[in-house]
């Protein structure tokens, strides 16, 4: 057993906050985020975790549980796992990175193992690793990370980065939503694991992913990275809120009088679902399930079945009727650009993990759900971890650093006409969640959806400082605005479709842009091309 | 979203007040309130680690329900969740079941 001594360091406040010193803080408390914590501490930093909810329970994957990229490390089969998905990602991904994310993702889930995940057994005696469940998994992390003397706070969402004179990355404060107070966290280094952007769209698990790690990294000026790649939509019965797409693959689906609809399916067929959602009902049976695989999926996702068997329906032989919830970049695999192998982004002193960071280099295009997020969530974390400790530690002992807080809107009164976080979250599910803007794009709906978001942000970073007990929300609300002018940004300065990014006006891949679209800004927002890895090694090689 | 504490079963161990991710109970003198239950996710977690089975999520999402306790009582639901995935003494032989990767690639 090894024992880390070095903890974080509460010291003493003014009334009506605490305050810590560490090495490394973690905003966040999912896969990545708790990877990144036990990775940081096993280097011996002093680190602070912070979760808007409660670490172990909270974010998307504790809810949903993961398919898990698991691939023996065989060559054969690591190379048949890399090329799986490369066409779909519309040749986006890097083949070094996914190397690594394989190799790394082994790793872990041996360590997770050998802390007892159980994980199942098959008719051959092999342990099974390539998938997870939600509420096990992180059950598990939660304890490792406390076993690793990390500090963790729960129900306490960051709300702004300190900086300190240079523009590094100083630590965090937030609130502590069950003690009505604040927190700050002085630290040296931040790893921002705070998940996707969904939109509050009640997709499993995920109502506390509303991009604002994105919100506080951009606000000290750190930069994004394949944005366009934020719409995937997820089948969903009507009523609930259980997103689980893989068991669709042995449905049916059908209009209102019972003809099924040509082309739908979970897999490669759910843009005929959303076309046909538009024109009215869409309904689902899982006809296709024989006795076997029926017991098969009781047995894997018990949580699945929780709104059939809570309404009598029986999913196998009823029809019911089915939605497509938006994911944003939950399941989408834009995020925070990083720029070396330790997942640091652009900022001296902020590193990102998980679906906080861009998944583009394993997934290219084309949703990391399934298998790829979890392998990325675990990987990133790992490197994370071990990249902002040893950035804590060369930057050596604490000198005594002047910070400032880098919030901007929603934190400073201005207009004497208040910040309203209901409604400007309203506004802007009204832009994102509706298929014919944000599932089939096109470049005229897009300028005009940009144009509302855009007036909606000054608006809203002209507005007075939220109060006190608005403030969590408001810059929830900011940050999905914030979020969805990237992507929108994004998906304009894409002009082909390809992976999840389809443009009704340019239906076909263009292999000129094969490249990655960069933004970032707040009251301007930008974007650049930034070239694929296979081009710029080429141009070397000239 | 979360519809019932079952005040008969409930032991007040606020456990629910804390493992919830919303943040959508109070804790209170006796047993804990549903104070924001706009803000539940309908994500069944709290019912997974209530020791007493004394909560019910409905899995509608988007609205209310009202659930009469009473009738909950005389169904297999309260627990039922926590019972699936091998978080009860009686069940613990399920938590290593999953049988995805017999699912996977379909
Ligand atoms: C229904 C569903 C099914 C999925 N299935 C799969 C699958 O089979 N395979 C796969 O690979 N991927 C799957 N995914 C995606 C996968 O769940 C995510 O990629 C994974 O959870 C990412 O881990 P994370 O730690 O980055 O984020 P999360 O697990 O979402 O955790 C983020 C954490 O950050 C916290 N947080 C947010 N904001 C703040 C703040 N301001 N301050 C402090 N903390 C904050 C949240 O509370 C949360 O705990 C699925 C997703 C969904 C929604
Ligand atoms: S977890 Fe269960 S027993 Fe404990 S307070 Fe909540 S409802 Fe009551
Ligand atoms: S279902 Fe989830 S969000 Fe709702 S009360 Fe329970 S734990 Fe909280």
């Amino acid at each position: 057993m090894t024992v880390h001594e070095r903890r974080a360091e509460q010291r003493t406040a003014p009334g009506g906050s605490v305050e810590f010193d560490a090495d490394v803080l973690v905003i966040g408390g999912g896969p990545a985020g708790t990877w990144a914590a036990v990775s940081a501490a096993e280097r011996g930093a002093r680190v602070v975790l912070a979760d808007k909810g409660f670490c172990g329970t909270s974010g998307a994957t504790a809810a949903a549980g993961t398919g898990v990229w698991y691939v023996d490390p065989k060559p054969a089969l690591r190379e048949a796992a890399m090329a799986n998905r490369e066409k779909m990602g519309g040749h986006l991904q890097d083949r070094r990175w996914m190397a690594r994310v394989l190799d790394q993702t082994y790793e872990d889930s041996n360590r997770l193992a050998a802390w007892g995940y159980p994980y199942p057994v098959d008719d051959t005696g092999t342990s099974q690793r390539n998938s997870l469940q939600g509420p096990e998994y992180m059950r598990l992390m939660r304890k490792r990370t406390k076993q690793a003397g990390v500090t963790i706070l729960d129900h306490s969402p960051a709300l702004e980065l300190l900086v300190d004179d240079d523009g590094s990355v100083a630590g965090a404060s937030g609130v502590r939503r069950q003690k009505h107070d604040r927190w700050i966290v002085r630290a040296k280094a931040v790893v921002i694991a705070t998940g996707g952007c969904a939109f509050l769209s009640k997709t499993l698990g995920s109502n506390v992913l509303t991009g604002d790690g994105y919100l506080m990294a951009a606000e000290v000026g750190a930069e994004f990275s394949s944005m366009e790649f934020s719409n995937p939509y997820a089948i969903s019965p009507a009523f609930g809120s259980v997103t689980k797409t893989l068991f669709y693959g042995w449905a049916t689906f059908s209009y209102e009088d019972g003809s099924v609809v040509p082309g739908a399916a979970s897999k490669g067929g759910r843009s005929a679902i959303a076309r046909a959602l538009l024109q009215g009902p869409v309904y689902a049976r899982l006809d296709k399930a024989d006795d076997d695989v029926q017991r098969h999926m009781r047995a894997s996702q018990p949580n699945f079945f929780l709104p059939f068997d809570r309404t009598g329906i029986d999913p196998f032989r009823e029809r019911f009727s089915v939605t497509l919830r938006l994911e944003g970049t939950v399941r989408g695999t834009g995020g925070l650009r990083i720029v070396d192998d330790s997942c640091a982004t652009s900022v001296p002193g902020l590193y990102a993990a998980g679906d906080a960071a861009t998944r583009e280099l394993i997934c290219g295009g084309f949703t990391g759900g399934g298998s790829h997020n979890a392998a990325w969530a675990m990987s990133s974390g790992t490197w994370a971890g071990w990249g902002a400790a040893g950035y804590a530690r060369q930057l050596g002992p604490a000198r005594q650093r002047r910070l400032a807080s880098a919030g901007t809107v929603a934190f400073r009164s201005k207009a004497g006409r208040a910040f309203e976080p209901a409604t400007l979250t309203k506004a802007v599910q009204d832009e994102v969640y509706p298929y014919e803007l944000n599932y089939f794009r096109h470049a005229s709906r897009l300028e005009s959806a940009l144009e509302r978001l855009d007036a909606a942000w000054v608006d809203a970073s002209s507005a007075d400082a939220a109060s006190k007990d608005d403030l969590l929300r408001a810059r929830e609300s900011a940050a999905m605005l914030a979020t969805s002018r990237w992507m929108y940004r994004s998906a304009l300065a894409r002009n082909e479709s390809r992976g999840m990014h389809r443009r009704d006006d340019y239906p076909y891949q263009d292999d000129r842009q094969r490249h990655y679209v960069t933004s970032g800004g707040l009251d301007e927002v930008w974007t650049t091309v930034r070239p694929h890895a296979d081009a710029s090694y080429s141009e070397a090689a000239e | 979203m979360i519809e019932v504490i079952d005040a008969e079963r409930c032991t007040s161990c606020d456990i629910c007040v804390n493992v919830c991710p919303t943040n959508v109970f109070d804790k209170t003198e006796g047993i804990p309130v549903i104070a924001r239950q706009g803000d539940c996710q309908t994500c069944f977690l709290c019912e997974l680690y209530c020791p007493e089975d004394a909560l019910y999520v409905s899995p509608y999402a988007e609205e209310p329900r009202p659930t009469d306790v009473v009738a909950l009582r005389q169904t297999a639901a309260l627990g039922s969740y926590r019972r699936a995935v091998g978080w009860t003494d009686e069940t613990r032989d399920l938590r290593g079941i999953d049988r995805s990767y017999l699912l996977f690639g379909h």
